[in-house]
């Protein structure tokens, strides 16, 4: 398979890692963008835009997941949340993102993926705090607690587990979606595969594909160690789900 | 400020462009459809063998989980030198997602059916084929319904990834709109998507129904 062997010669190829001239390039007013030739580049601004995406996502949904949960209300609400972004395709915010004000790049990426990664927060912190058994909240508030003590104070902990899980899907689902940044001339490593397609070099698009999928999977290794850590050691069997 | 008029929506977009529209609302239609009926096919036995052969639970639902991890943008590119541009790779890629939301379910709504039923199946005389049928599949059914509705959803949407091949339905019209900067082409296929997704879900939602009347006599 010579698409094999190409890609192999991709991979290993410094200076597909390294960039011909470094890691960042200079812009027309003076600042710098990541190289769009180098895999490690690309990488990491790939965990930026992940990051950025999912930071975004978590100021807005974990506080009103924590908020609605609390007080019992918006669970339809959060429901009909989750369905419509699951119908929306990517593709389609990123493109309309990227049509309007906002314009093509990385902002698009950015919030689309964003968008993309609020409803998991939001319906997971929402379940965890209102599955909080209703005799613990009572205990709790029949001990003198105030409202804003029981909801952080107990509440909050016994929702950890489902918040964390949360956490790791919208991490996993917007390293997978943020590729797509390639599409409307964000970065990332997409662009990867996008300049392969364009230039007919399967090769290169064989190892983009394979450099995403690792990092994919590397990203969910690492949110689930952190999912566990963050779950202490007797909620763990109710963290299961999801 | 535009110069030149670049409406978010316009009926005459639609009306002279329709020959292209339905023609990609037709690709994204029938891909959705034939990837989630092969998926179907492929589940269906996959699930209750997972289910049948103990051991084979874990691995099977591990490797879906893994493979699910694997984004779409990725597999269709990882699949694109071996299978060409063009329909084959997108529907295998289509089927590979649908496939796992399925199996899941399948394996979730067997193992959900409750043990005394089974045990009064089997202390009945039904053989394992008539407990399966007649038994265990009938209680997975609003198990399997609900996967077949993400599945089905969620395939609507990702028809549009295809676009990294060339063959993405709507999502051509997406792309095609954000290259000339052309809004109303990229909402219309936008709209298009959702509205398809929506009645994909309320059809199998009423079918869902049909087949399982005594969810709907549970008393309030």
């Amino acid at each position: 398979m010579s698409t094999v062997s190409d890609a192999w010669d991709y991979l290993t190829t410094p200076e597909n890692w390294t960039g011909a001239n470094g890691l960042t390039s200079p812009t027309f007013d003076g600042g710098w963008t990541f190289a769009r030739d180098s895999i490690l580049a690309l990488g990491l601004e790939h965990l930026w835009l992940s990051f950025a995406s999912v930071t975004l996502a978590i100021i807005v949904a974990l506080p009103l997941g924590i908020f609605l949960g609390h007080v019992r209300k918006g669970g339809t609400a959060t429901v009909v949340v989750s369905n419509v972004t699951r119908a929306m395709p990517t593709l389609a915010l990123l493109t309309l993102f990227a049509a309007s004000a906002i314009g093509i790049g990385n902002m698009a990426v950015i919030l689309a993926a964003a968008i993309f990664a609020f409803p998991p927060v939001l319906t997971n912190a929402f379940t965890g705090m209102s599955n909080v058994d209703a005799d613990v909240r009572d205990a709790a508030l029949g001990q003198g607690m105030t409202r804003r003590q029981v909801a952080l104070k107990v509440e909050l902990p016994l929702a950890i587990p489902l918040i964390a899980a949360g956490l790791r899907t919208a991490t996993v689902q917007t390293v997978a979606t943020v590729p797509l940044a390639a599409l409307v001339a964000g970065g990332g490593l997409g662009v990867i595969i996008n300049t392969g397609v364009a230039t007919q070099n399967y090769g290169q698009v064989l190892a983009g594909a394979v450099i995403i999928a690792v990092l994919s999977l590397m990203i969910d290794g690492v949110m689930s160690i952190l999912q566990r850590s963050a779950t202490p050691r007797p909620l763990r069997e109710s963290a299961k789900a999801h | 400020m535009d110069s030149v008029p670049n409406p978010w929506f316009s009926w005459d977009y639609i009306a002279n462009n329709w020959g292209e529209v339905s023609e990609q609302l037709v690709i994204h239609t029938t891909l959705t459809v034939q990837a989630v009926l092969i998926a179907v096919l492929i589940a269906a036995p996959l699930g209750v063998l997972a289910r049948r052969v103990k051991w084979l639970t874990g691995p099977i639902v591990g490797t879906a989980g893994v493979l699910y991890t694997i984004p779409s943008f990725a597999l269709f590119a990882l699949l694109a030198p071996f299978t060409g541009i063009g329909r084959t790779t997108v529907l295998i890629g289509l089927v590979a997602y649908a496939l796992l939301v399925l199996v899941r379910n399948l394996v979730v709504g067997l193992q959900g059916v409750d043990r005394d039923v089974v045990d009064a199946a089997r202390g009945q005389g039904l053989t394992e084929r008539q407990l399966l049928w007649r038994v265990e599949l009938p209680l997975a059914l609003p198990s399997i319904v609900a996967g077949l509705r993400i599945a089905t959803v969620t395939t609507v949407a990702l028809v549009t990834v295809g676009v990294v091949v060339g063959y993405g339905g709507l999502g051509q019209l997406m792309f095609r709109g954000l290259g000339s900067n052309y809004r109303a082409q990229i909402m219309t296929a936008t709209l298009l998507c959702l509205a398809l997704a929506l009645i994909f879900d309320l059809l199998l939602m009423l079918i869902g129904r049909a087949l399982t009347p005594w969810t709907q006599r549970r008393p309030t």
